[in-house]
């Protein structure tokens, strides 16, 4: 085939393909980088938005494969919310690039940034790769504190509206609902683990400061020694000799992190190694951000609750 | 934002006791003032809310001017270094005979064959820009410099069209486009070597991608570039003579047909959640100069495989499948002989062709297993040449990233050349990055 005739040919399937590719959808296009986001994204915009999540509930949000299949999705978007704060670094910037999509751009009414707004934790001083992968504008795990998540719910309703106004009143009314909810439920989680205040925890990675903020718990110890380096045996001496020393019992591990390591340090404790979940549909009936809080709550109360091994 | 707080209670306050309760009124209005106090009390628990947030936020950091990709480079532009050296021995004693690509190791001892400057960021709403410069220290000892790549590519182009323009690699097949941090094996794939050179098919140039609007991922490019220089092995290189065996003819530029032009279309699916498969073929036309008027094609396909788990830790375990398969179809005109200027060469056409295929397998956290089986040979020809004759070469290796950003590599090399025989080497690569990392392509 000369060369001539492949132009042609490429030609004539540009002129084609292109127009079949204009007809456009009814309802309004979100991605959402991570499944938290998409249940936000979900019970703001109730039936009148077609969802798409990047990251499966049990990934490392850190590090999803930036696949061809999501510059597709991308492609399409008409909203896309990310968590921000570097979480997605790693994989989001060449899926953005090939996705080709103004709508979604920085700065677009399209382009959702979740960390805005938000107050956060352990924003570095310096940045120093000596101390770990430290993400530089702190720390991008903040939707286990409910009152962040109310922040980025008005977030998502504004950009919504912006987007598509035909619907804004209908966001809000779901804003609306879904605060009054949060009021509810927020009372209720703080009511069951009142009693714990000033509980010890110990967690794989530095993955759950904000739940521990807004809930009164203290994280004693992480099993990476520093954030996204591997456990070593001379940290992990170090962390069970502070779990004793404080009476930490509960380690909490998410589905992506490394269980046998956490059972290890338990074995020697007496803790207890609480499988936790960040992400809803992680575990069984967790599809809501409201179902998923109910589960951590309800079984950081149950591991309180119970007496330490001997 | 402590003196708010009374204050907005206060109000509240007034609010409510604004309101009479009558207990003389029907029901419904009863009801009614009920819904008002519920609603007054979410509002309440909503300025809490939004007050707890944030009392604890900086009174004088705006969150939202921070840029999202604020690390070394600052706001306007990321800024990243990246090293990477070798360490090893070859049976070879001429290793620069055995290794032939620009970035592998060059010798019995150590070798730096690639320190990269890179740069990227948004130009403005319409482009992004990036460079690398690449720093090396040859098998003499000398230092060099190369502009491996600078060019701007556009953001907001409709019909999903996107351009490219500039230096930069050229976009055929799998490997060729990326940088040598991002392979799996301490050096180039002999194939990729044989037809686009040590260092690769990059040059000066323009491309035009369309992403296809189909339901899966397929994308159509195109580019142009200059025929003439180093990077433009199989066209109009001064190197020519490794693959013709002819003393270089001068060749002007004389129209559009003097450029190289390389389509190319990708597709990509997810066979299952846990799986993608990503499908292209690449050709490249272009003159060389072997002749007035002699052309070279280009043909390849290229498949890559990925399997990662539905629970990953920092995305291991996994496993992946990468193979590529060229054939280049050169017409070589009536030419000078390299070796005897007294012979003159026949105009001929020959192929050349070979493949590579790779495994790896991301054991668990931060440790990769590779293995790579490659072949290359050559049509016979009227002269002899190193480049073309039948070579096989076989690569076990192990990689260990203590975090994303070094890694350690030990690699072994069997290697058997026509004529030559089996070489033995032995290769450790280690490498660091500094500033901005370069997200993960897939």
């Amino acid at each position: 085939m000369t060369f001539n005739s492949l132009l042609t040919i490429t030609t004539a399937a540009v002129i084609t393909l292109s127009n079949l590719g204009t007809a456009s959808a009814q309802k309004l296009n979100v991605v959402a980088t991570t499944p938290d986001l998409a249940a936000l994204a979900q019970a703001i915009g109730g039936t009148t938005v077609n969802i798409k999540v990047l990251a499966k509930p049990t990934e490392d949000p850190h590090f999803v494969d930036a696949k061809p299949s999501h510059i597709v999705t991308l492609n399409r978007a008409h909203v896309l919310i990310e968590g921000g704060a570097e979480l997605e670094l790693g994989w989001m910037p060449p899926l953005l690039e090939s996705a080709r999509n103004s709508k979604i751009a920085a700065g677009a009414p399209g382009r959702i940034v979740a960390s805005q707004g938000i107050r956060m934790l352990e924003i570095p001083t310096s940045f120093d790769r000596s101390k770990g992968d430290v993400h530089s504008m702190g720390n991008p795990h903040f939707l286990l504190d409910p009152v962040n998540v109310k922040i980025i719910a008005g977030h998502i309703a504004d950009h919504f509206a912006r987007v598509d106004p035909k619907s804004a009143v209908l966001y809000q009314a779901n804003l609306r609902t879904f605060n009054a909810t949060l009021d509810t439920k927020l009372a209720e989680w703080q009511r069951q683990l009142a009693p714990y205040k000033g509980a010890k925890i110990v967690t794989y990675h530095k993955d759950f400061p904000y739940l521990a903020e807004r809930f009164g718990l203290q994280v004693v110890e992480t099993l990476e020694p520093k954030p996204g380096i591997a456990p070593s045996p001379a940290h992990l001496a170090k962390v069970i000799g502070t779990m004793k020393a404080a009476k930490a019992y509960v380690i909490l591990v998410q589905p992506y992190q490394n269980r046998k390591t956490a059972e290890t340090v338990a074995r020697q404790t007496g803790a207890l190694v609480l499988d936790m979940p960040q992400q809803p549909g992680a575990a069984k009936n967790t599809a809501t951000y409201f179902a998923l809080m109910d589960h951590i709550v309800t079984s950081l109360a149950g591991a309180f609750q119970r007496k330490p091994m001997p | 934002m402590k003196a708010v707080r009374p204050a907005a209670i206060a109000i509240a306050v007034i609010m409510l006791s604004g309101m009479r309760v009558d207990a003389q009124q029907p029901a419904d209005s009863m009801a009614r003032q009920q819904r008002q106090l519920d609603s007054l009390a979410a509002l309440i628990r909503d300025l809490q809310g939004r007050m707890d947030s944030s009392a604890r936020t900086p009174a004088t950091v705006d969150q939202s001017v921070v840029p999202s990709q604020a690390r070394a480079g600052g706001a306007y532009m990321n800024i990243g270094f990246v090293s990477i050296s070798d360490f090893g021995w070859s049976s070879e004693r001429d290793v620069g005979s055995l290794q032939l690509g620009d970035h592998d190791p060059k010798v019995r001892g150590f070798t730096i064959p690639n320190a990269e400057l890179t740069f990227d960021g948004a130009v403005d709403p319409y482009f992004r820009g990036a460079a690398s410069l690449v720093f090396k220290i040859d098998e003499e000892g000398e230092s060099g410099f190369e502009l491996e790549e600078v060019y701007v590519l556009t953001t907001s182009l409709p019909r999903n069209l996107q351009i490219k323009a500039g230096q930069f690699f050229t976009e055929f097949g799998r490997q060729n486009p990326q940088h040598p941090h991002s392979w799996a094996f301490v050096d180039q794939p002999l194939i990729l070597n044989r037809m686009f050179g040590p260092d690769g098919f990059r040059g000066q140039g323009a491309r035009l991608s369309w992403l296809v609007p189909t339901s899966w991922y397929t994308e159509a490019m195109v580019t142009a570039l200059n025929s003439g220089g180093e990077t433009l092995f199989s066209f109009r290189t001064e190197e020519s003579s490794e693959i013709n065996g002819g003393v270089p003819v001068e060749r002007d530029v004389r129209g559009g047909t003097d450029l190289v032009v390389v389509p190319r279309i990708a597709t990509s699916f997810d066979p299952t959640s846990t799986q993608s498969v990503l499908l292209g073929v690449s050709a490249a036309f272009g003159p060389n100069n072997s002749g007035p008027d002699a052309r070279s094609q280009v043909y390849g396909a290229d498949l890559y495989w990925r399997w990662k788990p539905a629970a990953a830790q920092q995305g291991f375990p996994f496993i992946s499948m990468q193979a590529e398969a060229l054939y280049r179809r050169y017409e070589a005109g009536e030419r000078e002989s390299v070796d005897d200027p007294s012979v003159t060469l026949p105009a001929e056409t020959f192929g050349d062709r070979g493949a590579y295929a790779q495994l790896l397998w991301g054991i668990r956290p931060r440790i990769v297993a590779g293995l790579r089986g490659e072949m290359a040979s050559g049509d016979d020809a009227a002269f002899e040449s190193a480049l073309r004759a039948d070579r096989t070469r076989i690569s076990p290796n192990v990689t260990w990233y203590p975090t994303e950003f070094s890694k350690l590599r030990l690699q072994y090399n069997y290697d058997d050349r026509q004529g030559i025989g089996t070489d033995h080497s032995v290769w450790l690569q280690f490498e660091f990055l500094l500033g901005a990392h370069a997200s993960h392509k897939f």
